[in-house]
């Protein structure tokens, strides 16, 4: 391999595929806060130059943390299929994007060629592409999950429903429910950050939304985002039920670490939810990540946050989830600064997730310290829609009074069905019809008053 | 408009049987002054009502809802932007705009400076982190933490030395909360502590200040308590809220754990006079127990 390449009659040299890696990225925020960036625009260009012609032999090769001492790489590398990673291993990165982009190249060949692929691979491809180019490629790849309901399929577009509340109480955590179902939205899942994070008052929240989608036989799933061992307790010790189980996943060992988790505990979350969990399954994970958060546990061993958060999905796919979003702007403006590098964040998570075979929802927004507004945020949740997501958030007006951020609003995935022609889950989109919430795939007038939810 | 009006006048005066260039032009001509009149808006006295002030808990917009009473009873236990119908599948023109102004107040509160003048009639004198302007404090936290050369120095020079508690002010992501909350709030420190007779330093303001910042400044002057009062990062719902961040002998590096937070103060939050109260007894107890943060128990 060759780390050397001239731009303009200079000599640019980088010492490692590390190197190389994280001065290829579009400029982030973090990536100068790790002190990992390309010092000028054209350093950046020559890096990406040099990546073009290493060979997926060569990405593979160097993983961000080395395998001996991160469970994140050994679980990667340990699930490639060789038999395809060797018809693959040759290709430069610039002949893989382009095989990606080929119009001879369909969904089911990437998703055949995302068995025999690591996530670094994952990470190299994403830095050669425009946004288009992400949003191209992405919408080629189509990832159906089952849990309760499908998710995934052609001519669906999905959102999860986030009824947060500042003190977990549930009348206001059901008028919000109400609010939202009312305008079409919760057909991926209806999930509640808790404020209290303890087994009881999470199973209490758990049984409060079961009661009411079985009262109302609402066809989708029900999570509380606790800690995966709190959600474990709160399925062993108080009968919660749990459709999908939630954690917050980090793209190495050392941030995981930090989350308080590691492989075993995900694996023995997954497999309870298999012996005692509520829904139908095969897909019983929901996962939550973002560019950024191993940096700022300091665990990110001078990798990139775009290869490392391509290893969170990597780390995912070992658990086959139902859903995964990236939570893009979440982590403010020291990772990613303003909207374009919120916009292009939530496009390259987005494409490497669904490159990686997830089924990839994207948590559109921000925060009051970054330069970006609800226009901005609109903005990449139709360019998201675009590139065939599964699905996005919704909360009240985009106003997460809990989280102190915003995201989508309720009322934007019933717009930009509308606006693409799209429709929720088959079954969830029969309930509205049959609750006078939609009609031919549009909201009616009758859409948006949830007392109707007051009645019974 | 305009013209259909003159064209709609022509032909009643025509079927009035008065012909133009009688005595008729007169009453037309006066009729279309009038018209033009009516086409110059008038600027009226009075106020549209102030958006900021929608309490959005009891706000409903839906009409003709089915259950409006019950469902306003139940979306009063949340403190989100319910009820607030629909245009198409878009958001009303009202609501849209409350969010616009709430999202304006987060924003000039965290990207604006706290005023000058405000700083000097507290009385403080004025330091600076490392940061040079606001891109680079919001961009690097760690900068945020550490004090420029100079501030160190001016500290040294014009801090009363091992006060017993050194309370100062600092920006953090909320101008707008320093500027609420410190005129009432430092007062309901000092007198507490005053109360209990307990020593206190020489307040100051920094700016660009993450909390960290504290403990660097509890090293130089070397205070038992040191307390920030910096403003927090704002949401939506106000744009002014202000925390407490106090530990006892904070010291570079020190685990986070070790700090005291009061957070939540603003006028409808925990009120800034009786979180100044609050705060002192805090302080006291601190200085009792020698701990703070999860090594303290209240």
């Amino acid at each position: 391999m060759i780390l050397k390449t001239k731009l303009f009659g200079h000599t640019y040299e980088f010492k490692s595929i590390r190197e190389v890696m994280a001065k290829a990225n579009e400029e982030k925020s973090g990536d100068k806060l790790a002190g990992i960036a390309a010092e000028t625009a054209e350093e950046r260009v020559a890096a990406k130059v040099v990546l073009s012609h290493l060979s997926l032999n060569d990405i593979r090769n160097c993983p961000a943390v080395p395998y001996e001492e991160d469970e994140v790489t050994r679980i990667i590398q340990d699930a490639v299929n060789e038999t395809i990673f060797n018809e693959f291993k040759h290709m430069t990165v610039a002949e893989f994007r382009e095989w990606l982009l080929s119009e001879r190249t369909t969904g089911d060949m990437i998703a055949r060629a995302s068995r025999g692929i690591t996530s670094e691979i994952v990470a190299a491809v994403c830095k050669l592409m425009s946004n288009l180019d992400l949003i191209y490629a992405a919408k080629k790849i189509r990832v159906v999950k089952h849990c309760n309901t499908t998710m995934g399929l052609p001519g669906t577009f999905s959102s999860r429903l986030q009824p947060n509340h500042t003190t977990d109480d549930p009348k206001g955590i059901m008028a919000s429910v109400m609010e939202g179902l009312s305008l079409g939205c919760g057909d991926a899942l209806i999930g509640v950050n808790p404020v209290d994070d303890s087994g009881e008052s999470v199973a209490r929240i758990l049984k409060t939304l079961d009661e009411f989608k079985q009262k109302w036989e609402i066809p989708t799933q029900i999570c509380v985002l606790a800690h995966v061992s709190t959600q474990m307790e709160a399925m062993e010790k108080y009968n919660a039920p749990i459709d999908v189980m939630f954690q917050s996943l980090a793209g190495t060992q050392k941030g995981n670490e930090a989350f308080g988790l590691n492989g075993k505990m995900l694996q023995e979350g997954h497999d309870m939810m298999l012996t005692h969990g509520t829904s139908v399954g095969p897909n019983v994970m929901y996962f939550e990540t973002g560019q950024g958060a191993e940096l700022s546990s300091e665990a990110h061993n001078d990798w990139d946050q775009v290869t490392l958060e391509a290893r969170c999905y990597g780390l995912a796919k070992h658990y086959d989830p139902f859903m995964l979003n990236t939570v893009v702007g979440f982590i403010g403006p020291e990772y990613l600064y303003d909207s374009k590098q919120v916009t292009r964040a939530g496009l390259e998570d987005h494409f490497m997730g669904k490159l990686t075979g997830i089924s990839m929802g994207v948590d559109v927004c921000y925060t009051n310290h970054m330069k970006a507004d609800q226009n901005d945020i609109e903005n990449l949740a139709t360019l998201l829609v675009a590139a065939g997501c599964n699905y996005i958030m919704g909360v009240p007006q985009g106003d997460d009074c809990m989280l102190m951020y915003q995201c989508g609003s309720y009322h934007d995935p019933a717009s930009l069905r509308e606006i693409f022609g799209l429709r929720p889950i088959k079954e969830f989109e029969c309930w509205l019809e049959k609750m006078g919430i939609t009609e031919d795939g549009k909201l009616t007038p009758r859409a948006g008053d949830a007392s109707i939810f007051m009645s019974r | 408009m305009e013209k259909n009006l003159k064209a709609i006048i022509e032909q009643v005066l025509r079927e009035m049987n008065i012909t133009p260039g009688s005595g008729a032009d007169l009453a037309a001509s006066a009729v279309a002054s009038a018209i033009e009149q009516a086409n110059t808006s008038v600027v009226e006295d009075g106020f549209i009502p102030d958006v900021t002030e929608v309490d959005i808990k009891t706000q409903y917009l839906v009409e003709d809802a089915e259950n409006k009473e019950a469902y306003a009873e139940l979306k009063s236990y949340a403190p989100c932007r319910l009820a607030i119908g629909k245009a198409g599948a878009r958001h009303k023109t009202d609501p849209s705009l409350q969010f616009r102004a709430a999202h304006s107040a987060a924003q000039d509160a965290v990207f604006n400076d706290v005023d000058q003048d405000f700083v000097d009639n507290m009385g403080f004198f004025t330091i600076q982190t490392q940061c040079e302007n606001k891109d680079v404090y919001l961009t690097r936290p760690d900068l945020g933490r550490k004090l420029s050369d100079e501030a160190v120095d001016v500290i040294k020079e014009k801090c009363k030395k091992n006060p017993t508690v050194q309370i100062y002010v600092s920006d953090g992501l909320s101008s707008a909360a320093v500027a609420a909350n410190v005129s009432d709030l430092l007062p309901g420190i000092l007198q507490g502590l005053q109360s209990y007779k307990i020593d206190v330093g020489t307040p100051f303001f920094v700016k660009y200040g993450r909390v960290g910042a504290m403990d660097q400044i509890s090293e130089i002057t070397g205070a038992d308590v040191t307390c920030v009062l910096i403003g927090e990062r704002p949401g939506l719902i106000t744009a002014e809220s202000m925390s407490a961040y106090i530990a006892y002998k904070a010291t570079v590096g020190m685990p986070e754990a070790r700090r005291t937070v009061v957070s939540n103060i603003h006028r409808s939050g925990s009120v800034p006079v009786e979180a100044g109260a609050h705060i002192a007894e805090i302080i006291k107890t601190m200085l009792e127990k020698k701990a703070s943060g999860t090594d303290l128990k209240l």
